[in-house]
């Protein structure tokens, strides 16, 4: 199998601060007047999107040229996907066009996981179904250790739509390596008991209060409505029982920081004021994504 | 067709037979089993330090065949059958068109006729296109050959029309086999529902899909008084419910597949399409439970649900590949592997579940090497060491998770109405 990044679970914890050092090296480099490296120069990079998004795609995008490499974007409408072409023969296809690598979102959980088993190129997971998605996990274990000198010990709230979030998973195969506690905390229909078998160290609530008492992070996900399958909550609910106010803040330890992946919906799982809290860490994210994701680039082809 | 097979164990439990000796088939039929037999024209087979048992029964196998011809043939799945030491196979109704009507059963027994090696037995759809509303023209099926009913793969959900279905079944004197599944409860599920469904994000398909379709069945067939068999049992709970039916006396039974008790959610690689099938590999604990019930006796039959599906079917996204793995080739290798290897089971008992188990479901009158019975018989090794190829299969799919596994002990050769049909190379 080709070196990629096809989640958080495979990896070590030396591989991932290695990333996180690296990522740290790349950060002043965001705010400079010249932005670009020649790090990667002559290298080429797929970004495959079978899902919509704006962020990651970009974040993925904008990094590879600050390292100097070029960089494609397909989105599955308006390709050959939607002319019914499977998945591996649209692959096939783009790595007969000798890319460096594939940075790819999908739908369906393990799609990268299958490719990489039948593709030389290596393969970078930017979101796969409700499975892994291995670069936000390492941009927010990024964002916190730019306010705490260590992850172990912490404890880190995440809330929300836990069953479907990937974003969650990475967290907490990310997080429960370096010796974080973590409570995830939703609605039970949303909250498998499974998961606290993912990792050490997980516990599970479905009281946010619970969750947020003594936390160091809090992490809120996104109601992913596009991933429910079935009415598994009273949507008129949600934000009364699991959405986050001011007033939760008190709970938390005093300089406790709030994140979130976005996009964010104001009024769903967070309250405007909460949003635009000081010690919110929303914007902080999005800028170490492109920091990390370099790093992730520069290791995987570099 | 005249065969003589010399110096065999010849283990046949509805003859209470388990001794050296030769079995004579002569014109077809079996003439005899005893020692030093001979017969002028017969061909001989010597099965010294062999297994020589009565030809076994796969009552679920899906041969695809009317419509599904690149997956499979009722000839290539014939020969698969026969390699796996099968002589007769039980094929579901979900072809296309599926069989639930005269037409197609009659189109299935000619087709078998003509190009299979082994005896093919349809079996019938309980409802019209397998849509679970309206009846199919079962009586008629039955006259053209069809040993059972079931919308397999199709669960009948709508209660009442199992109701009618058992009752119609019952006088015509037929088994109903049922694929037990709520299909509200396993909508969209990949895999079973556990701790690996939810570490990989994939949508489950719970343990009590089963048990809540398996539990409705059952007191319908109170009801009813109908003859009522559990396709491809997976979970603890159905398991228990069946032996607590049988201990009040239903014609109830229920089958295992070779997978099912060998294998678990746990031993899955992530996203492999061939580790996915219904009922999904559940529990390791649910696993147990079904080997639990083939040693009790409460599973009667192991049968394969045999599911070929071309290649590029399976080479997609998980969530987005059809169910189901062939099985017929590596059935017995992983019984004796996972059940008399490991001293569960005695090899007379597993022989049971491959003949007297199933047809005591289906009333074939097979399954026995009593003298005028069907000259049909399986020969394995109990020792033999052998690796599976599936690109070496017969089938015309390769979609298996056993690929690569060494065996011990396996079918050596297979025996249909006293001819010799397939003997392994070297054999």
């Amino acid at each position: 199998m080709p070196a990629g990044l096809l989640g958080i679970e495979e990896l070590s914890r030396a591989g991932i601060e290695a990333i996180l050092a690296r990522a740290k090296d790349f950060q002043p480099m965001q705010s400079q007047t010249v932005k670009k490296l020649d790090t990667l120069r002559g290298k080429m990079i797929v970004n495959l999107f079978y899902e919509a998004s704006t962020r990651t795609r970009t974040s993925f995008e904008i990094a590879a040229k600050r390292l100097g490499a070029d960089a494609v974007s397909i989105t599955a409408s308006g390709s050959s996907v939607s002319k019914g072409e499977s998945l591996v023969d649209t692959l096939n296809t783009l790595a007969a066009m000798r890319p460096d690598a594939i940075v790819m979102r999908h739908w369906a959980s393990g799609a990268p996981h299958f490719l990489a088993r039948h593709l030389p190129t290596p393969i970078i997971n930017a979101g796969d179904g409700t499975h892994e998605h291995p670069t936000q996990a390492l941009l927010d274990a990024r964002t916190i250790l730019d306010r705490a000198s260590h992850l172990e010990g912490l404890r880190v709230a995440i809330i929300g739509d836990i069953a479907h979030s990937r974003v969650a998973r990475s967290n907490v195969f990310l997080l429960s390596k370096f010796g974080a506690r973590i409570v995830l905390c939703g609605p039970a229909s949303l909250l498998p008991v499974e998961l606290a078998q993912l990792a050490p160290g997980v516990e599970l609530t479905t009281d946010i209060r619970e969750a947020i008492r003594d936390a160091d992070v809090i992490m809120m996900l996104r109601v992913q409505l596009e991933r429910q399958h079935e009415a598994s909550f009273p949507a008129s609910e949600y934000f009364r029982f699991y959405g986050l106010r001011l007033e939760h803040l008190d709970l938390a330890k005093p300089d406790a920081i709030v994140m979130h992946p976005g996009p964010i919906n104001r009024g769903r799982e967070l309250s405007s004021e909460v949003a635009d809290f000081q010690r919110s860490v929303i914007l902080n994210q999005v800028e170490n994504g492109i920091a990390v994701r370099m790093a992730v680039l520069e290791k995987v082809i570099g | 067709m005249s065969i003589v097979i010399k110096n065999g164990r010849v283990i046949d439990p509805a003859s209470q037979t388990d001794r050296v000796a030769d079995v004579l088939i002569v014109d077809g039929l079996v003439a005899g089993v005893a020692p030093n037999l001979s017969s002028p024209h017969a061909e001989v087979f010597d099965a010294t330090g062999m297994i020589v048992a009565p030809g076994f029964i796969d009552m679920h196998v899906h041969l695809r065949e009317p419509g599904f011809e690149h997956a499979e043939t009722i000839e290539s799945g014939s020969r698969a059958a026969a390699a796996g030491g099968f002589t007769s196979v039980c094929s579901m109704p979900n072809t296309k068109p599926v069989n639930d009507s005269v037409t197609v059963t009659s189109y299935i027994v000619e087709r078998a006729r003509r190009n299979a090696v082994v005896n093919v037995f349809p079996i019938g759809a309980i409802t019209k296109g397998s849509a679970g509303e309206e009846l199919s023209a079962i009586g008629g099926m039955k006259e053209a050959g069809a040993v059972a009913i079931s919308d397999d793969g199709l669960p009948v959900m709508n209660a009442r029309v199992m109701r009618r279905a058992m009752e119609f079944a019952r006088s015509y004197g037929l088994p109903i086999i049922q694929h037990c599944e709520d299909l509200n409860l396993s909508a969209g599920g990949d895999m079973h529902e556990g701790a690996a469904s939810v570490r990989w994000g994939l949508r489950g398909i719970p343990s009590a899909a089963e048990d809540v379709m398996v539990a409705r069945d059952l007191l319908l067939a109170q009801l009813t008084g109908a003859r009522y068999h559990v396709a491809h049992i997976s979970t603890r709970n159905a398991v228990a419910m069946v032996e607590y039916a049988r201990r009040k006396g239903l014609a109830v039974s229920c089958e295992a597949t070779p997978h099912h008790f060998a294998l678990s959610d746990s031993d899955m690689a992530a996203y492999d399409s061939s580790y996915k099938m219904k009922p999904p590999l559940r529990s390791v604990d649910d696993r147990e439970a079904v080997t639990e019930g083939l040693v009790a006796g409460t599973v009667s039959a192991i049968a394969t649900d045999h599911a070929p599906h071309a290649g590029s079917e399976k080479m997609q996204e998980f969530e987005r590949c059809p169910f189901g793995i062939i099985g017929l080739e590596t059935a017995l290798a992983l019984a004796l592997e996972h059940l008399v290897h490991t001293g569960k089971l005695t090899l007379t008992r597993l022989v049971e579940l491959f003949t007297v188990g199933p047809e005591s479901v289906l009333r074939l009158g097979r399954g026995t090497l009593g003298t005028g019975a069907p000259g049909d018989v399986t020969i394995f090794s109990t020792d033999l060491s052998w690796t599976y190829d599936v690109n070496q299969s017969f089938s015309r799919s390769r979609n298996s998770p056993f690929d690569g596994r060494t065996f011990r002990g396996g079918p050596v050769a297979t025996v249909v109405g006293g001819k010799l049909v397939w003997r392994r190379d070297g054999a």
